[in-house]
């Protein structure tokens, strides 16, 4: 166990530092901020003066070393338009993201559970189609234009929801939150369904078709000759074996649900991280994008690592042996 | 119930009562998602011939017809039954160039993005070893990451354009392909007539591209389908963050997202119409994309 964590470690210490080589290439190499950051009525002294302080001088390689050994002492640079240390910027922004990652997560999961169950183990009935069928359109729907359409429903046309950003946050544990106010509450419906939609789709799917094949398996069916109570068998014996495939699903999801924050704070102009990153892209604000690159995947790698982990601590048959997924 | 020739389907032991019911059932949809999906093709490469205007050509457009709502009657005496938008473009003129220009990214970066897959999923397999690993932990490494935020990240740095924004997706979408084709030609290299062809001394470039190439590449193609529609929701998404498909040849995508600024005052038909037709073409897509897949019993990589 001790040395298939290792390995792993090592392994994701070696995704985040070729994610920094190509991110910080892709992003430094093209694309030229002065342009953008210099007012034109600026000298040529100013001109250079902002060059070098922000060290675009030097030859791109040292740029690149000079800002992994910032990385390693946890200084990803200084934001071009802001002025302060990226990292602080982005976590700042982090509180907003979690806040609507976890609670769509947690809705995901609450909703897909019983739906997943109940269209698995009646495959034939009406309702179970419908969940179905239900599927395949949020499947099918764009994130960003669900998006748009539950703001046009319930804000536009009922009136009965804001249209954007957190409303009225408190501080709870060092963190602004929106989680204990009315309207901060009111504020989180609409983003939160958005981004839970596609997951419990995806749950939804995965649970009905795990519940589907444990029916058919020995152990149930000998459960069932055994004479066990049908709820006992879905409490005890079919939901345990689906429960790998959704924390799986839970953990590769979290990551791409902050990545997908991204939209969804777009739609509704939620303070978070996503937004950050798409305000930065516009202003080319270059250390913004490449730190945040950098936490996700930080968070990504940090996230799968605990998963396999978790994993192997689940279900004994998984071999400890690599595999990077 | 299935055609011969084809592999049996995966749930062989569900009872065959209930798998031709499921089949029965599933058709009249399968027909509904085919014909619709061909009418929309159609409505993209007629376009120019249809469109009651061409959204590009800015001496046709009135400005005083900006942002009319359905059923308006323009300047002219014309009727825009979707109504227009903020440059006064006809909504169904704007929505069947927008499918042209989705269908074309969507097309277009699945192509770029299977041919590259299939190589190396190819060589992988054929070659194997250092190869084999050098590919597939790019693969590994390419597919940990949401492909929203890579191609975000990429356009970022490159800029927005239609040849960029299908780069991006294919940058995003080769890998897949090559984890898929890699598994299907490993399966198919350890079967007798490879061995045969290999015994008789034939060229390994022969071998590959004449007898493993044609026999794994099935697979793939089946799941291209469902590629099409990632694809196509990928471009939207992108445009709508303002890194896609540029303002002078506007996606679907890109309509909604010109729309989002009009839908808080309740001006509903910018945002909600191409929106509409967007989600048509992505879910008649994935309907016949799914039921080929199920029939042909392939597993997609997620």
């Amino acid at each position: 166990m001790t040395s298939y964590f290792l390995q792993r470690l090592i392994q994701s210490i070696a995704v985040l530092l070729a994610v920094s080589v190509v991110v910080f290439f892709a992003v430094y190499g093209i694309g030229d901020p002065i342009e953008l950051l210099v007012p034109p009525q600026a000298s040529a002294a100013e001109r250079l003066a902002l060059i070098k302080r922000l060290g675009l001088d030097q030859p791109v390689w040292s740029q690149y070393f000079t800002f992994l050994g910032n990385a390693l002492s946890g200084n990803l640079g200084t934001s071009f338009v802001h002025g302060v240390p990226v990292v602080s910027l982005i976590l700042g922004r982090l509180p907003a993201t979690l806040e609507l990652v976890l609670l769509s997560m947690i809705t995901a999961t609450v909703v897909s559970v019983p739906l997943g169950l109940y269209a698995g183990l009646n495959p034939d009935s009406r309702p179970s189609r419908i969940i179905m069928a239900g599927t395949v359109i949020g499947f099918s729907l764009p994130s960003f234009w669900k998006g748009m359409m539950l703001v046009l429903l319930f804000s536009v046309w009922l009136g009965w929801l804001p249209t954007a950003g957190r409303g009225e946050t408190v501080t709870a544990l060092g963190m602004q939150t929106s989680l204990f106010t009315l309207d901060g509450l009111k504020h989180l419906i609409l983003p939160t369904l958005n981004l839970a939609i596609p997951n419990t789709v995806l749950m939804v799917r995965l649970i009905a078709a795990g519940a589907a094949e444990a029916t058919t398996q020995d152990y149930v069916k000998f459960a069932r000759a055994k004479g066990i109570s049908r709820r006992r068998i879905v409490r005890r014996h079919i939901l345990r074996t689906i429960l790998i495939p959704v924390v799986t699903v839970v953990g590769i999801e979290f990551g791409s649900l902050v990545a997908f924050s991204t939209i969804t704070e777009t739609v509704f102009s939620w303070p978070g991280m996503g937004k950050l990153l798409i305000d930065s892209i516009y202003q080319l604000d270059r250390p913004v994008v490449v730190a945040y690159v950098m936490l996700t995947t930080l968070l990504f790698v940090g996230v799968n690592l605990l998963v396999d982990v978790l994993y192997a601590a689940l279900d004994p048959r998984v071999k400890l042996s690599g595999g990077m997924t | 119930m299935s055609k011969p020739g084809l592999p049996v389907p995966a749930y062989a032991d569900t009872p065959l009562r209930r798998r031709v019911l499921k089949v029965i059932r599933s058709r009249p949809t399968l027909r509904g998602a085919a014909i619709l999906l061909g009418v929309m093709v159609l409505l993209a490469v007629l376009a120019p011939f249809i469109a009651p205007q061409n959204p590009y050509d800015l001496a046709t457009l009135n400005m005083m017809d900006n942002r009319l709502p359905p059923g308006a009657a323009a300047m002219s005496g014309a009727t825009y039954w979707l109504g227009t938008d903020a440059q006064g473009r006809d909504m169904i003129s704007a929505i069947l160039y927008g499918l042209r220009t989705s269908l074309l990214v969507g097309l277009l970066s699945t192509g770029g993005a299977m041919l590259i897959g299939i190589t190396a999923g190819l060589f992988a397999a054929q070659i194997g070893g250092a190869v084999d690993a050098i590919i597939m932990r790019i693969v590994d490494f390419m597919l940990g990451f949401p492909s929203i935020l890579v191609a975000l990240v990429l356009l970022a740095s490159v800029g927005r354009g239609i040849d960029k924004v299908i780069l991006a997706i294919i940058v995003v979408q080769w890998a897949q392909y090559a984890r898929l084709m890699r598994a299907s030609a490993l399966v198919e290299r350890r079967k007798e007539y490879i061995e045969a062809a290999v015994n008789f001394g034939l060229p390994t470039r022969h071998i590959m591209l004449a007898h493993l190439l044609p026999n794994s590449v099935g697979a793939v193609l089946v799941v291209s389908t469902i590629s099409v529609a990632s694809a196509i929701t990928l471009e939207a998404t992108l445009s709508f963050l303002g890194v896609g498909v540029p303002v002078t040849q506007p996606s679907l995508g890109l309509l909604i997202a010109n729309g989002f600024e009009y839908l808080l005052s309740g001006e509903y038909w910018i945002a909600v119409f191409p929106g509409i037709a967007l989600v048509l073409l992505i879910m008649s897509l994935n309907f016949v994309g799914d039921r080929l897949r199920r029939s042909f019993n392939v597993r997609a990589s997620s």
